[in-house]
């Protein structure tokens, strides 16, 4: 049970901005998306969900072509995790979960006791039941893109698109939210996410592949993704890797750090 | 509500739904009764049940010949149409509102009602019927916000999609306003001029008969119905097109069918009452002050606040001057503080 994304091209109006694009991303594991501004990760994430038409190749859910099915097919194999925003209306989290469970109803559907059912168990298994009734405008950035995660997993499909989940969070929220994503991956889940950090690939024991502005890519896991070579190849620094220690803690208190070294 | 226990802490906003929605449709009850008694000529309690009982089909003969003139031909079908129009534009607002995710619009705010008055006024000109009037009414209004969504597409950023839009509104709306005056220069001042200014004053003064109850009880069918049927995607259609997608919405159709609703509305409701500004805007927020902004219950509470709320301005109308105000210049009086009210309590979900 995989997605499996074969001979993908994707950019707008015809120009091809990524072209060939191979990946395989099992259930139970963690892809992430890596690459500087611009190389076209998020034209390849919005073409891999069916928000941009393909240029050419096939993304494969489950064995289920979804470049070219509809929006509604789509939704139940696979959810999509925006960035932590701000809506125009102050939704409680419950509501907003519950939006994702039961849009795929049709036009005139309404949730039924199954839709409210499968938003519970969501909240539960990211243990934000608490939020259910606060306003989601009202929480913070860290809450609200674990709301948001809540949300696609009620939408009942096996796979989560997760576009640069960790974005303007601060560290705590960046762990609660990475540790929400291994519990995910754990529990059998496929994740695809972007970042901007590569330290993410170790902390999640993802795979991923790092696009580079040459068009070139590097597919693999923490061994190939976080060699400082690649790295400084497609940021165009010096980036430094390694192992830190958080100090007195048992042994597997580290962490890979990654960071671009500044003269 | 019992589906909503299964999320904790969810249940009390569900029972303060249910109870703000039945204590508003005991409130348009009553204001309804109590508007039949209002108005220059008096009328005894017992005329006013005389010709209700009478206009129910109950055998009774109505004892004041003059009570059935002003109960039945003038009063009651005003006072119907009063609370359907209200209805109408409360929920066309909160439907655009949520549409354009975009708490700041409302149908006179997107040039919808702007459009649907030219095409009114145009109609009117040209001595259509009033099924063409109708039509021609919706097809400008349908243009109007087509433009305004095309702008706002055009030249609107993330950051500054909402400010766009509301510009966009202003452009549309004076643009109509202008052919409307246009349409108004060529007009016979004798005849059309008198009748295609004080109808676009707005007033239910002509508006309230059998006819014309009948087809806008059949317009707030239509529209109010798809409206409320779709409440549910109204709601994740404010999230924007990308996550609606992602969730499984057909995003065009759904868009379609909720644009098409609300315009209907809309551009009956000016066809019938002229252009009354304000009832789109200021009934949803406040709707969202008392019960939060889910569709599931902002689309039934806006319609019944709208009526109450529009029920009550005319009263006001009907009484506060000798002859009559029109409606547009007390919708503005009453609407435009009360949204600076609402505007400085500067809640959160607002721009």
């Amino acid at each position: 049970m995989s997605i499996r994304i074969s001979n993908l091209t994707c950019g707008y109006k015809g120009h091809a901005v990524v072209s060939g694009f191979d990946a395989v991303v099992e259930q139970g594991s963690v892809f992430c998306l890596l690459g500087p501004n611009g190389v076209g990760k998020t034209t390849l994430f919005r073409t891999m969900l069916g928000l941009l038409p393909a240029i050419g190749g096939s993304v494969e859910v489950d064995g289920e072509e979804t470049l070219r099915c509809t929006d509604k097919h789509r939704a139940k194999l696979l959810s999509y995790v925006p960035q932590a925003h701000t809506p125009p209306f102050a939704f409680t989290a419950a509501d907003v979960v519950v939006m994702g469970a039961s849009a795929v109803g049709g036009m005139f559907g309404r949730p039924g006791a199954s839709n409210y059912d499968a938003a519970r168990r969501a909240m539960a298994e990211l243990g934000i039941l608490d939020l259910a009734p606060r306003a989601y405008t009202e929480l913070s950035g860290g809450q609200r893109q674990m709301v948001l995660i809540a949300r696609a997993v009620a939408q009942g499909s096996r796979y989560l698109m997760m576009d640069e989940p960790c974005a303007s969070l601060d560290l705590g929220n960046e762990a609660r939210v990475l540790e929400a994503v291994k519990n995910l991956a754990r529990k059998g889940f496929g994740v695809i996410m972007t970042t901007h950090s590569p330290a993410h690939v170790a902390q999640c024991a993802a795979r991923g592949v790092l696009l580079m502005r040459d068009g070139s890519r590097v597919t693999g896991g923490v061994e190939e993704l976080l060699d400082p070579q690649a790295l400084s190849r497609a940021y165009g620094v010096d980036v430094a890797v390694g192992k830190a220690a958080c100090g007195q803690g048992p042994d597997d208190c580290q962490t890979t750090l990654c960071g671009p070294v500044v003269r | 509500m019992r589906r909503n226990a299964a999320l904790p802490g969810c249940l009390h906003i569900r029972a303060r739904e249910w109870a703000v929605m039945i204590a508003l449709a005991a409130a348009l009850a009553i204001i309804g009764a109590v508007s039949l008694t209002v108005g220059t000529y008096d009328l005894s309690i017992q005329d006013i049940l005389e010709v209700l009982a009478a206009k129910a089909g109950l055998a009774v003969e109505p004892s004041n010949g003059k009570a059935v003139t002003v109960l039945a031909v003038i009063r009651l079908p005003r006072i119907v149409i009063a609370a359907l129009a209200g209805a109408a534009l409360a929920v066309s607002g909160a439907a655009y509102q949520g549409i354009f995710k975009n708490p700041m619009v409302s149908p006179d705010i997107l040039g919808v009602s702007a459009g649907a008055g030219a095409g009114a006024a145009l109609a009117l000109l040209l001595g259509l019927s009033s099924l063409a009037v109708h039509a021609m009414s919706f097809l400008f209004g349908v243009v109007a916000v087509a433009v305004v969504m095309a702008l706002a597409r055009s030249f609107g950023k993330s950051g500054n999609a909402i400010v766009v839009m509301i510009l966009a509104g202003t452009v549309i709306s004076s643009v109509f306003t202008a052919v409307t005056s246009l349409l108004k220069y060529v007009a016979d001042p004798d005849d059309q001029l008198p009748q295609i200014t004080y109808w676009l004053m707005g007033s239910f003064a002509r508006s309230g008969n059998d006819a014309n109850v009948w087809t806008m009880a059949l317009a707030l069918l239509v529209g109010g119905g798809a409206l409320l049927a779709a409440r549910w995607r109204i709601n994740v259609m404010s999230f924007g097109d990308d996550e609606a997608r992602a969730m499984g919405v057909n995003v065009n159709a759904t868009r379609a069918v909720i644009i098409a609703a609300a315009t209907l509305l809309t551009s009956i409701t000016v066809c019938m009452c002229g252009s009354v500004g304000w009832v789109g805007l200021i009934i949803p927020h406040i709707t969202r002050l008392v019960t939060g902004p889910n569709y599931r219950s902002l689309i039934p509470i806006s319609m019944l606040g709208g009526a109450c709320f529009m029920v009550v301005v005319d009263d006001i109308a009907r009484i506060a001057v000798p002859g009559e105000l029109p409606i547009s210049v007390l919708t503005a009086l009453i609407g435009a503080p009360l949204f600076l009210f609402l505007l400085a309590r500067g809640r959160k979900e607002w721009l």
